[in-house]
């Protein structure tokens, strides 16, 4: 029998987006059986909020004040103490996810299906490779647990309306003590989560300075869009390490993906190849950002994004 | 302490542009260039800086290949680790093998730190270094971008989706590098020269005694839906009157 245990990402009061998009990966699977595990120190409201994602036939809780903060070392040997009698035990390719779950498959002695981006049946998948330069597809043993993570951005969210019932576990395993979570430093904004937003403006070198990078985000506020950057405007110090998109950072995709002063290296072009529209704008008419983008502008953006973002106000009515 | 372990994994050079075979057999490999996986290249960097700071004695690099592989040690080798060892196998080695050697390596070095690329651009696989803490036991810190030691402890900063997240691990550990830890030197000609000298064990794998593991089987490959080329605007006009006839505004 096909029974899916899915690890839920949570900061400890909400659940992460990338764990309905997990629960429709896995409802993808024929005739699964879908479990959604909530670790946490206080699980009650997440779990709740877990349940009501269609197709999760059950949520797990498991309390222990040890899962306050999502450390992997720490909630694998409890994943694996539960993992007992499923087939397939999935988390988000996040970083949430890639930190864990390898963790949890060593333990479980498998391999680990990473990224999965289609379902092609219970023990086949296709995953990107070489930054998204070749699909592969990958069969993984039968008889042995399936342990994969799931590239978010090839899934849609799960619908709310489910009702599954939850279960509190009581979980036995050795909580190691060699790991101590310290601080998490977030620049907390309030535009839209990166990973999740309908509208991205991306950021790069070309803008600058870190003053400069005001312009995207004037522009990004009057689409109610998120804000991301390439790896260079990341590198150079301009954004925070979190608005890298890009094979190493952000895979996302928005509806609409504004790219301003970023030539599109591959590793970039990796992060947004499924977004629905690509906008570039750029003063290099040559820049391979144009092979990928499905409107281009070639110019100065010093020019070009202010005269953008009062166009946009006007349009939406919100000058 | 004494020594640190680094993985070094030769892989398709970072910009080379990949392509499937037509056959759908696999990647183009052949008369590719190849180099230091560059997550790799971090993590020996930033051994050599930990060395240089009296913080280590030995910086050994390890890899896992062909005979072929003892060009990237050489590499590592003249970047300033004092010797390297080769598991030698002409298979290609899945990431939970990968870790069990490790880990057999780790039984006969005794590394006081594990440096690891947090994932190989070829495989993306992202999983040996966290397999590797989970086989050993010991703590990991994947997707350093901050590694600060303080005796049998160490501080790492790690790059994660929401920002910057800091914790402390005991040691021995395993800590795998994200891209902005350090900027690796570069190689110079004198230390190419000299590392000829440096010590490289070749271990044939069959020597070492790895349980067999189940990989994935890998049964077509195929290139990736191409993008349609767009269109090229004149002016913002132009630009929102596209969007707008997309329903994007």
């Amino acid at each position: 029998m096909t029974r899916i245990l899915l690890i839920a990402e949570h900061d400890g009061t909400s659940v992460n987006p990338s764990t309905a998009k997990c629960v429709t990966c896995a409802s993808e699977i024929p005739d699964a059986e879908i479990h959604v595990a909530v670790l946490a120190k206080d699980g009650a409201s997440l779990a709740s909020e877990v349940a009501g994602l269609t197709s999760v036939d059950k949520v797990i809780q498991v309390d222990n004040p040890a899962n306050s903060y999502p450390v992997a070392a720490i909630l694998a040997p409890q994943i694996v103490a539960i993992a007992d009698g499923y087939s397939h035990i999935f988390g988000p390719s996040t970083t949430f996810g890639k930190d864990l779950m390898p963790r949890v498959a060593a333990l479980l002695g498998v391999n680990q299906v990473s990224d999965i981006m289609s379902v092609l049946g219970s023990h086949s998948f296709r995953r990107p490779i070489y930054a998204g330069n070749a699909i592969v597809t990958v069969e993984a043993p039968a008889g042995l647990p399936v342990v994969a993570t799931v590239r978010i951005a090839s899934y849609a969210s799960a619908a709310g309306g489910g009702s599954a019932s939850i279960e509190a576990a009581s979980v036995d395993a050795d909580i190691p003590g060699h790991t101590r979570f310290i601080e998490l430093r977030s620049g907390k904004s309030d535009r839209p989560d990166l990973q999740t937003a309908a509208k991205v403006v991306s950021g790069g070198r070309a803008l600058g300075s870190a003053e400069n990078f005001d312009l995207i985000y004037k522009l990004a506020d009057a689409l109610g869009a998120g804000v991301g950057a390439s790896r260079a405007a990341v590198d150079a110090g301009y954004v925070p390490n979190e608005m890298q998109v890009g094979q190493t950072g952000k895979i996302i995709a928005p509806e609409l993906y504004i790219a301003i002063g970023i030539s599109g290296a591959i590793q970039h072009l990796t992060g947004i190849k499924d977004a629905g529209t690509i906008v570039a704008i750029n003063k290099d008419g040559e820049a391979p950002i144009f092979e990928i983008a499905d409107i281009g502008l070639v110019g100065d953006l010093f020019k070009i994004v202010p005269e953008l973002e009062a166009a946009v106000g006007a349009a939406s009515g919100r000058e | 302490m004494e020594k640190i372990l680094v993985g070094l994994k030769r892989v398709v050079d970072y910009n080379v542009r990949v392509r499937v075979r037509s056959d759908g057999s696999g990647v183009e490999t052949d008369g590719v260039k190849m180099s230091i996986n560059p997550f790799d290249e971090i993590a020996l960097e930033e051994a050599l800086r930990i060395k240089e700071r009296g913080e280590a004695g030995e910086v050994i690099v390890i890899s896992i290949g062909s005979s072929d592989v003892r060009q990237q040690l050489r590499t590592g080798l003249a970047m300033g680790a004092d010797r390297a060892i080769l598991v030698e196998t002409d298979a290609q080695t899945d990431p939970l093998t990968s870790a069990r050697i490790l880990l057999e390596i780790i039984k006969r070095e005794d590394p006081g730190l594990v440096l690891l690329g947090k994932q190989a651009i070829d495989n993306d696989n992202n999983q040996t270094g966290q397999m590797l803490a989970a086989l050993w036991g010991r703590p990991q810190a994947t997707f350093a971008s901050e590694l600060a030691l303080d005796g049998d402890q160490a501080t790492v900063t790690r790059e994660v989706d929401i920002g910057l997240e800091s914790i402390e691990i005991d040691l021995p550990a395993v800590v795998t590098t994200d891209l902005r830890l350090n900027e690796p030197r570069y190689v110079k000609l004198p230390d190419i020269m000299k590392a000829k000298k440096k010590p490289l064990d070749q271990i044939p794998l069959a020597d070492l005694d790895i349980e067999a593991s189940a990989a994935l089987n890998e049964t077509a490959f195929a290139p990736p839906e191409e993008r349609q080329k767009g269109i090229i605007v004149d002016d913002v006009a132009g630009l929102v009157a596209a969007l707008q006839d997309k329903g994007l505004l």
